[in-house]
């Protein structure tokens, strides 16, 4: 099954619950710095928009890749890094249009997220609903590959 | 249907995954002149500051990779084309035949014309081989100097540093990365190496070379001298392009492809470091020897020969550098544009740095100094052409505000849609 994460911005009141069981979960401590999913507060918290990879089709972090660190999750889709095999390059960091892979300097690699296998925490932890479990074509954001360079993959 | 490749970097071994995914009966042939697996140059600096071993340089991990997906991997040098014939001569005089060609060669490196440069112990860091040799000198307590500050020299300054070797960079150019930097940006990395131990020279170059008995020792332009144990260049490369004369392959810099990847010979198509092409903000074709524009032009090419009529979008310059920590970044048209608007936030105590370059209410081009998180969007608002409205005048006042910007324009191009 290809899952996805689907945020719904409305809902969310930013209680951050989601950054702390993502981090977490990820590094068995509650430090939001180390979250993979983040929450955006606008005009001084009265909105704000979770925000995280949907695990889109073209998977630009992927293929930009040089040493196929990253890898389709069979289960979920989710694309995953293999830090065994990540040498902390970054060029996926910015090759990822969505900007959501990033760096971190205390690895040396760099962290992005990975569907928690299946039961995405960040969706668990949240209160209100604001972040969902979905499949993929229903949900999010897509980046015109074409735009990108890569050429439609029809 | 036989496509042939020469070329196993990034460019090269794309392509024949992406032909081997639209075609399940094509021959596909890849062809090499390095006898290791095919690996990729930009994992050479962690191999040589030992995060990983050689086979963490592989393109591919999976040793039955390329036979899995029945894509053939035979070492050879190509030596010539004839587009005509559809053929392809190798260096030992063995005659390949193509239906459809790639040519994914990439480039080689060049040493400035100065007296010494073929001494014994000057090595380049390009390939594996370069490499090793590299490792064998850089020991912790050796005088290394690193001669070219540009983009590749300063990944492999970090990796050089990390072997604990005593470094002296020297940098023709008037500051670091020259050609990824602004003049902000550039003393920024500078200050920063220096803190670090590393003596940094720019504005001079090294004029010439000879060997002590015990040493190197360099002359430099501005009167200075140097003593060092190893030598290593990055000074620059060059498309290996040489091998096509004859063949009535168009080249300019590199070889000159169309918006479908597509060389001025017929079946024959050009991809990564030796194609010069179709650029993102239009304008004259250029050679981005960059890792994804390697894998973009591989997979474009590759949808191109397997008939699935595809077309590229043009590649975008965008490179990402750790030096010693300090981590830069930079995107498009970072100079500017005429008639642009500009906006900056400059925090030299903390080495931070924002550069972001208008045109009209678009972003065209960036550059982050100190910047980790959430950078791939300043690729995603210039390539994908935001019209940042409302923001721009925030982003004039305050250039952090990149994030929300990307966010708010990203979710109400979703609403309205
Ligand atoms: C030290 C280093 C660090 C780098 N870091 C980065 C980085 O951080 N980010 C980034 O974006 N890019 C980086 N790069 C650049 C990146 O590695 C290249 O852009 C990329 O390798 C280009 O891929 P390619 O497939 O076009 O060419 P290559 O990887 O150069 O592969 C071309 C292959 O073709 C072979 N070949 C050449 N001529 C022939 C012939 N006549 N017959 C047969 N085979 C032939 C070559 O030997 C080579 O194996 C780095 C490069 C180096 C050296
Ligand atoms: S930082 Fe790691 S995962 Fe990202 S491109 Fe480099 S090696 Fe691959």
């Amino acid at each position: 099954m290809q899952k996805a994460l689907l945020i719904d911005p409305e809902k969310c009141t930013s209680c951050l619950q989601c950054e702390l069981a993502c981090s977490h979960q990820h590094t068995g401590m509650f430090n939001p710095v180390q979250s993979r999913i983040r929450v955006f507060e606008f005009e001084h918290g009265a909105r704000a928009i979770p925000y995280t990879c949907t695990q889109c089709e073209a998977a630009w972090c992927l293929h930009a890749c040089p040493v196929q660190a990253i890898t389709v999750n069979a289960a979920t889709g989710a694309k995953q890094v293999d830090a065994d095999r990540c040498v902390g390059c970054k060029v996926c960091t910015v090759a990822c249009p969505y900007g959501t892979i990033n760096y971190e300097a205390h690895t040396g690699k760099v962290a992005k997220c990975d569907l928690c296998g299946g039961e995405p925490q960040c969706a668990v932890a949240c209160p209100t609903g604001a972040i969902t479990v979905s499949d993929p074509d229903t949900a999010t954001h897509a980046i015109n590959p074409l735009l990108l360079g890569r050429g439609a993959t029809a | 249907m036989r496509h042939l490749i020469i070329g196993t970097g990034p460019a090269g071994v794309i392509a024949a995954e992406t032909l081997r995914g639209h075609d399940s009966e094509a021959e596909i042939l890849l062809l090499g002149d390095e006898p290791e697996t095919p690996y990729s140059r930009m994992a050479l600096p962690y191999l040589l500051a030992n995060n990983v071993g050689e086979t963490g340089t592989y393109l591919r991990p999976d040793p039955k990779h390329f036979q899995a997906r029945r894509i053939q991997v035979q070492r050879g040098r190509a030596a010539s084309v004839d587009s005509q014939a559809h053929t392809v001569t190798l260096e030992q005089g063995e005659q390949l035949d193509y239906d459809r060609l790639l040519i994914a060669t990439g480039s080689h490196t060049v040493k400035p014309p100065i007296p010494g440069m073929d001494l014994d112990g000057i090595e380049n860091c390009w390939t594996l081989a370069d490499a090793r040799a590299i490792a064998q000198r850089a020991q912790p307590g050796q005088q290394v100097v690193l001669m070219g500050a540009g983009f590749i020299g300063c990944i492999v300054l970090e990796a050089l540093v990390a072997r604990g070797v005593a470094l002296t960079v020297v940098e023709r150019e008037p500051r670091m990365v020259p050609r990824m930097m602004d003049q902000n940006g550039g003393e920024l990395l500078k200050r920063w190496c220096e803190s670090k131990g590393v003596r940094v020279h720019t504005g001079t170059q090294v004029d010439a070379i000879k060997a002590d008995p015990e040493r190197l020792s360099l002359t430099l332009g501005d009167g200075g001298m140097l003593e060092a144990d190893l030598v290593v260049c990055a000074t620059g490369v060059r498309p290996n392009i040489a091998f096509l004369e004859g063949s009535g392959i168009e080249t300019d810099v590199g070889i000159l492809v169309d918006e479908h990847l597509r060389t001025s010979a017929p079946d024959v198509y050009a991809a990564g470091d030796v194609a010069q092409g179709p650029v993102f903000n239009g304008g004259q074709r250029e050679v981005h020897a960059i890792q994804p524009t390697a894998g973009d032009h591989g997979q474009v090419a590759a949808l191109n020969m397997a008939g699935v009529d595809t077309v590229y979008g043009g590649s975008l310059a965008i490179n990402v550098l750790n030096t010693l920590g300090l981590i830069s970044s930079s995107f498009g048209q970072w100079q500017g544009v005429p008639g642009g608007d500009s906006a900056s936030a400059l925090n030299g105590e903390e080495f931070k740095y924002l550069r972001l370059e208008f045109d009209g209410d678009f972003l065209v081009g960036a550059i982050g100094l100190g910047l980790t998180q959430q950078v791939g969007i300043l690729r995603g608002l210039i390539q994908t052409r935001v019209n940042l409205g409302q923001w721009k005048k925030e982003l004039l006042r305050d250039p952090h505000q990149i994030v929300h910007a990307y966010l708010e324009c990203n979710t109400s191009a979703e609403a309205a849609a």
